[in-house]
């Protein structure tokens, strides 16, 4: 694990708690800075350049689900949400807003700093690779997917999740395969984080995400990639 | 006839006093009568007869329907029908009176006239009589030649005084003598035999008496006139020779018949009016307070639909505006408890949620300060390091404390929602087992899996039953005393289940329903040991419930335990029974054994040996019953060779009828010995710990 990917920006109000996490995060070697405030986390993220964020749901200004949206609006950093509430709106919103994964307080220190490296993982290099997915074509190592020439924008998440299907278009993902291959969970987590992602991938590649073609249903089973 | 319907009356009281439902009551009190009393001769059943009725029945049926659904048309046509009675009543002894009254004066004038007349014929015989009694034998041929002459002078002369008001006729004095002048004899063209009757005749035949009697007047066809009513007169009486005759005075009664008739008609058209009157004052009456009542109904509906603003409109200070303002005021006072449970139960989802927050992140910081310095316990004394440790351990138990009180008290503000999709309960209970295989290779419990060679598919919430199975997997690991645990799936009828099965402590009786208490726990004595927070069962329960479905448990002492969990293949549909039976096929009972391990008598002939026969496949490495039943007489004290006690809590005996049917997997037979131990449970209804 390289050091130079080790910047993360933690947007928490409760100072005690950034302090441990800036602890924590110190001892696993990475950098933290600090943001207490909604309204300043975007001018601290655009100023820190991190290559994370840790988002706290609950902030004074404006609330970690609008402070997701902007953030996302601008940059496809990995995004993990902390939140206490584990119920399904709390956690499916925060989703939809952009955040790649979230953890439930409590967490233990490991289980965090597991959650971080996974999602800064990805960004060894990989070796040059060309894929195609329905009428996708994806270069791995650029980092690209294009139709027709026009590339298309996705979040590292997004593009893992779809390099995930298109190596193996044969085969059928069962949600908990993803959640390991994409995500990194060891253990089954919550199957939701595969549909919304998959709901946001499909929202930016499909031509009709009503009916998509390129991440196909498989109904009582999962996902798998459509015929290119 | 009298007989069988003594028969039926039993039957038929019965039905008599329940409420009309529909066709169908009125159809099988008709077809009881039908069979108990008119076609007890194997008609009955016919499907002829059936469709007849069936066919009769068809178009009454809208009819019926609105007899019984409007009150309205029930109180008019019942005021229709007595009132119609009564006016009926009135009417006939109204005409009664009117006729007596005028037949009584028409009778007496006409007895008067009549004996009048009878005096004038006894007189003009008389005279006849004087003039013509010096006569020798020569004047009694003349004499007779006179006497039918004298005869129809004297019915002419007689009647001449009526002017039509009466008519005479003379008969001979005996009926069918016919001698000499005393033939018959009408005026104004009454046919006399028909017109007298004959009842008359005998009864003045030989008598000097006047008797009188009601007749038709008819007359000869020359007359050309209408037979009428008339009252006849009669007496016998003597002509010229002293020959007895009988003379009949006929009145007719046209006149008073003409008067009676026309009061009838007055008294019907009268009672018509009335009845119809009464019939529309009836129906305005009843509006009156039908209109208030159908409104109540109609604005109960709407408050019951959940627009609990309604009211009903309110006027005057009569029982109907009382009636308007008790239901308002009712209205008000549901709406007021509504709105408060409503703000109760949002305020509670609010401090859930809000506790949930302000607990939880100083606790994450508590958590993460404490793994940093267990990290780092090595550096410390011993002491130090023993209370980093213990602090690390009791974190554990109370964040899973406090993760089930907060999931229970979701569950208590009715703020759990269920994200039921297809799930297969294979991948569920895969998932579960491995994820309790550390655990059970601590305990050396073997985790085995039957019935998993099918699909077993059902809309749930995956993470709630995994839940569920997760809390029953390990519990059974926790409780088998490192005996085989077993999970079995199973789908049929409608409904899928999982049954954890263990051969450790098992439960007292009673035990089976109290184990999804919150905090409860088997034994104090023995308890904390294991890290469960006390609530898991109770939120596994819930979260059957939730999903419409059961979690019940079986035990016996010494014997194991057996938790089952049964859910609806589909969210929406009830579920009305359970693959898997409750109490499994290798309990000491469906083994045939008492709790001592010995045949208990009558049964062990029926039972298969080898009760673990669904199992085979799987070959289970080490018998459990082989430890158990050694064991058993220790653990229950009333297990002694025959004692003829049972102890084994059968908290579900109200599914197991069903079970029986539907949920025998093919290869497994019922057990014989069911139905023979099923006299023998004791009804345990209401300790079911199925949900709703």
């Amino acid at each position: 694990m390289s050091f130079m990917k080790g910047r993360v920006l933690v947007v928490d109000d409760d100072t005690a708690l950034a302090e441990m996490l800036g602890i924590v995060l110190r001892g696993e070697g990475f950098e933290p800075s600090f943001v207490a405030d909604g309204d300043k986390a975007l001018a601290a993220f655009r100023e820190t350049k991190p290559d994370l964020v840790l988002l706290d749901l609950m902030l004074p200004g404006r609330d970690g689900i609008e402070v997701c949206r902007l953030i996302r609006a601008e940059s496809g950093v990995p995004i993990v949400m902390l939140t206490a509430k584990s119920d399904t709106v709390d956690v499916v919103v925060g989703l939809e807003s952009g955040a790649d994964d979230y953890i439930v307080k409590p967490f233990k220190p490991k289980e965090l700093v597991a959650r971080i490296r996974a999602r800064l993982r990805r960004s060894e290099e990989p070796a040059p690779e060309q894929l195609a997915i329905g009428d996708l074509v994806i270069d791995v190592a650029g980092h690209s997917v294009k139709r027709d020439g026009q590339s298309i924008a996705l979040t590292p998440l997004e593009f893992d999740l779809l390099v995930a299907l298109a190596r193996k278009p044969w085969q059928v993902f069962t949600r908990e395969v993803l959640l390991e291959q994409v995500w990194g969970y060891r253990h089954a987590a919550d199957t939701r984080l595969v549909n919304v992602h998959v709901q946001r991938l499909r929202s930016k590649v499909e031509k009709d995400p009503e009916r998509p073609e390129i991440v196909v249903t498989v109904r009582g089973v999962g996902y798998k990639a459509g015929p290119s | 006839m009298s007989q069988d319907s003594a028969a039926t009356a039993p039957g038929r009281t019965g039905t008599r006093r329940e409420r009309p439902v529909g066709r169908k009551t009125a159809g099988s009190r008709w077809g009881r009568f039908l069979e108990g009393g008119l076609l007890q001769g194997g008609v009955q059943g016919s499907p002829v007869l059936r469709l007849l009725l069936r066919w009769v029945r068809r178009p009454l049926l809208p009819v019926m329907r609105l007899w019984r659904r409007n009150i309205q048309l029930r109180v008019v046509v019942s005021t229709l029908v007595m009132s119609l009675g009564v006016v009926l009543l009135l009417g006939f002894v109204v005409i009664g009176q009117v006729r007596n009254g005028l037949l009584d004066a028409k009778v007496k004038a006409s007895q008067s006239q009549a004996t009048g007349g009878f005096a004038a014929a006894k007189q003009r015989a008389d005279e006849s009589a004087a003039g013509s009694a010096d006569d020798g034998a020569a004047a009694d041929e003349r004499s007779r030649q006179n006497v039918i002459q004298w005869m129809s002078d004297t019915v002419s002369s007689l009647s001449s005084g009526g002017q039509g008001a009466f008519e005479v006729v003379t008969l001979p004095a005996s009926v069918g003598s016919e001698t000499g002048g005393r033939g018959r004899r009408a005026s104004g063209g009454v046919d006399p035999t028909a017109s007298v009757p004959e009842a008359l005749r005998e009864r003045i035949d030989g008598t000097t008496g006047v008797f009188q009697s009601y007749t038709r007047i008819v007359y000869q066809p020359s007359a050309h006139k209408e037979s009428q009513p008339g009252l006849v007169i009669g007496k016998q009486v003597s002509d010229p020779n002293g020959d007895l005759y009988q003379l009949y005075y006929l009145f007719p009664l046209t006149q008073e018949e003409k008067s009676l008739s026309l009061v009838k008609t007055t008294l019907a058209t009268a009672g018509l009016f009335v009845v119809v009157l009464l019939g529309a004052i009836a129906w305005l009456v009843v509006r009156q307070v039908v209109t208030p009542v159908r409104m109540a109904a109609g604005i109960a509906e709407r408050l019951s639909a959940g627009r609990l603003q309604e009211r009903m409109k309110v006027t005057g200070e009569d029982d109907i505006a009382r009636l308007g303002e008790a239901f308002n005021k009712m209205a008000q006072n549901l709406q007021v408890k509504i709105q408060q449970l409503e703000d109760l139960s949002r305020m509670q989802r609010r401090f859930v949620s809000d506790v949930s927050h302000e607990l939880r992140t100083p606790l994450t910081t508590v958590r993460m300060a404490a793994d940093v310095i267990h990290e780092a316990r090595e550096d410390f004394d011993p002491v130090t390091a023993r209370s980093a440790e213990l602090l690390a351990d009791q974190l554990d138990r109370f964040e899973s404390l406090l993760a089930d009180l907060l999931e229970i008290s979701r569950f208590d503000a009715g703020a759990a929602a269920l994200e039921a999709e297809p799930i297969d309960l294979r991948e569920v209970v895969r998932r579960v087992v491995s994820g309790a295989e550390p655990l059970a290779e601590r305990k050396g419990t073997r985790i085995r899996v039957a019935g998993d060679q099918q699909p077993v598919v059902a809309e749930a919430d995956a993470r709630r039953v995994e839940r569920v199975l997760r809390n029953l997997v390990v519990n059974a690991v926790e409780h088998g005393e490192g005996r085989d645990v077993v999970v079995k799936l199973a789908a049929a009828g409608g409904a899928v289940a999982v049954a954890v099965r263990d051969y450790g402590v098992g439960l007292k009786p009673g035990e089976a329903t109290r184990v999804f208490s919150r905090f409860w726990r088997a034994d104090p004595a023995r308890a904390r040991t294991t890290g469960g927070t006390g609530l898991g069962l109770s939120i596994a329960l819930e979260d059957a419930r939730l999903h419409g479905g059961w979690l019940q448990a079986w035990g016996e002492p010494g014997g194991g335990s057996q938790f089952r969990l049964t859910l609806p293949r589909t969210a929406d549909e009830p579920l009305r029974g359970s693959p898997i039976p409750l109490e499994p096929k290798d309990s000491r009972r469906n083994r045939g054994l008492d709790d001592a391990g010995l045949p208990s008598g009558g049964k062990s002939a029926t039972v298969p040996a080898q009760p673990q026969g669904e199992q085979g496949p799987l070959r289970p490495v080490r018998d459990p019953i082989g430890p158990r039943q050694s064991a058993a007489p220790k653990a229950d004290p009333t297990a002694l060779p025959g004692n003829g006690a049972r102890v084994v809590p059968r908290p579900a005996s109200g599914t197991r009828r069903l079970e029986d049917t539907i949920g025998e997997q093919p290869g497994e037979r019922a057990v014989p010995g069911e139905g023979a131990g099923k006299a023998e449970e004791p009804d345990k209804q209401g300790e079911t710990t199925r949900g709703r």
